[in-house]
């Protein structure tokens, strides 16, 4: 965050977050991401509710996909997928 | 122009329920503890009664008591409870919640001593155990304390400049079951002065709403907070509490003029000319101004310095208070082991220091676990402190009063 943090004096009371967790990008904490294979997706979004961040998301056409600005890349939809079609790859 | 007022006999715990029912707040959840439970039966046959609209809660214990109170504080209601001693113990991981996020609660403590071993009586070891909580921290005398603080709390801790919860306290047994003549407002001229709760504003994702929660104006209140802003928002709850002084103060007045009596931080008594003093808490303060005054009729210039508010501690008013008496004695019922002292001595010892005229101090450690503080005791006390202005040296920092050895 290249934006000036705020001191005592002027912090809402009561520490009241006064940013939405949305401004919080927490895409760049993780080591690798996962990459989903649609041609071996069965849509069962498994992943998507199993994504502790809800950054898998459903799309109209059924597949699902990965929301990079806030996966922090733990990996659990490749271990729940069924038809093992996410594969967890390290950033480079 | 002062309310029309009249004479009853209410003892502390009694005054506290009373002047709560007369300001009827919204939530009511609280635990039942010797030297307490007086109040938390009295409000419950006040709810059965219908006489108010309060919503008592029954819990299962202190802990849940001020959990329940930070939940109906945080949703925007007024929100009282009571305890003492280990039921103040007990809620003591929320007593930081409350304060730290600017819940205005209320809280009557009866004070007794924290066990073990185990006993119900008075001292201010529960007390003392919360004051760098962040509550605003009030001590009475007698019953009518009780009655005009259990009103006059909720205009301090809803004050605009305050926002902050108040622990009104005052001695179990001593003060919770003696039964005094108190003076007592009407019901309407209570409810005039309470008013209705005054929200803080703060800034949310939205921008600023009032401190509450809301669903139109949704916030978040008490999530996680790092190493990036917890440093931040504690010192802002440090400064806080500093400018509290002042609308403690203005809540003062203004009571005063509804009322006739004045509050103040310290009383003074007989200072002027002193040549020994005391400065202490609580009820034993009543017996202390007795003896200053036989003491007066001897021809020895005793004085004495009852202090009301500890949190947050007025430095300056005491040392003001204090002026030019050579030797003071700090008499207080609470003790801190291993400590340099008990807290009362450690704070005032801390005030003087930077000060280039101060007076020989000397620590009494009186009354733990309920024992006694007798006139004959408080006499010794001054005896001691004749002798240190005497001989110029205080031969025994820290003394324990009427223990046997």
């Amino acid at each position: 965050m290249s934006e000036k943090k705020r001191g005592w004096k002027t912090l809402p009371k009561g520490a009241v977050p006064y940013k939405s967790s949305k401004d919080y990008k927490t895409g760049d904490w993780g080591v690798a991401k996962p990459v989903i294979d649609h041609t071996k997706c069965s849509k069962c979004t498994l992943c998507h509710f199993f994504c502790p961040e809800g950054a898998m998301t459903v799309r109209t056409d059924g597949y699902t996909e990965v929301n990079e600005e806030y996966c922090k890349g733990c990996g659990v939809c490749a271990n729940e997928c069924l038809v093992k079609c996410i594969k967890m790859e390290m950033k480079k | 122009m002062v309310a029309k007022q009249k004479m009853t006999g209410l003892n502390g715990d009694e005054a506290s329920a009373f002047a709560t029912k007369q300001v009827d707040p919204d939530v009511v959840a609280a635990y039942p503890i010797t030297p307490q439970t007086i109040i938390v039966e009295k409000y419950s046959e006040y709810v059965a009664d219908g006489l108010v609209r309060s919503e008592f809660v029954a819990v299962e214990s202190e802990h849940s008591a001020l959990s329940a109170c930070v939940g109906a504080s945080a949703a925007g209601a007024r929100a009282f409870t009571a305890t003492a001693a280990n039921g103040l113990a007990l809620m003591w991981e929320i007593l930081f919640i409350a304060a730290g996020l600017r819940l205005p609660i209320v809280m009557a403590v009866a004070n007794r001593s924290v066990g073990g071993p185990i006993n119900i009586h008075n001292d201010h070891s529960d007390a003392m155990g919360a004051r760098d909580t962040g509550w605003i921290q009030i001590f009475c005398e007698n019953t009518q304390e009780v009655y005009d603080t259990s009103i006059e709390a909720w205009r301090i801790a809803e004050h605009i400049d305050v926002q902050m919860p108040v622990m009104v306290n005052f001695d179990g047994f001593t003060i919770s079951h003696t039964m005094e003549n108190v003076y007592i407002m009407e019901d309407a001229d209570v409810k005039k002065f309470v008013g209705n709760r005054v929200y803080m504003k703060t800034e949310g994702t939205q921008g600023e709403v009032d401190f509450k929660l809301d669903p139109e104006h949704p916030i978040t209140i008490g999530p996680l907070d790092l190493q990036d802003y917890y440093f931040e928002h504690k010192v802002q709850q440090m400064e806080a509490m500093k400018g509290t002084l002042k609308a403690i103060k203005a809540v003062d007045k203004e009571f005063e003029k509804v009322t006739g009596r004045s509050l103040e931080y310290v009383y003074p008594y007989k200072m002027e000319d002193a040549e020994v003093a005391v400065i202490g808490m609580g009820s034993m303060m009543g017996t202390v101004r007795e003896v200053v005054d036989e003491l007066r009729a001897e021809g020895i210039k005793a004085g004495m310095i009852k202090l009301r508010l500890f949190r947050p501690f007025p430095m300056e008013e005491i040392i003001k208070a204090i002026g030019k008496v050579p030797v003071l004695g700090i008499m207080e019922k609470a003790y801190s082991i291993g400590g340099a002292g008990a807290p009362l001595y450690m704070e005032v010892k801390t005030s003087l220091y930077d000060k280039k005229q101060k007076p020989l101090v000397a620590d009494y450690i009186t009354g733990l676990g309920g024992k006694d503080t007798s006139p004959e005791m408080i006499r010794d006390i001054f005896k001691n402190l004749k002798k240190i202005k005497e001989t110029g040296a205080v031969a025994e920092p820290i003394s324990y009063i009427g223990v046997r050895e």
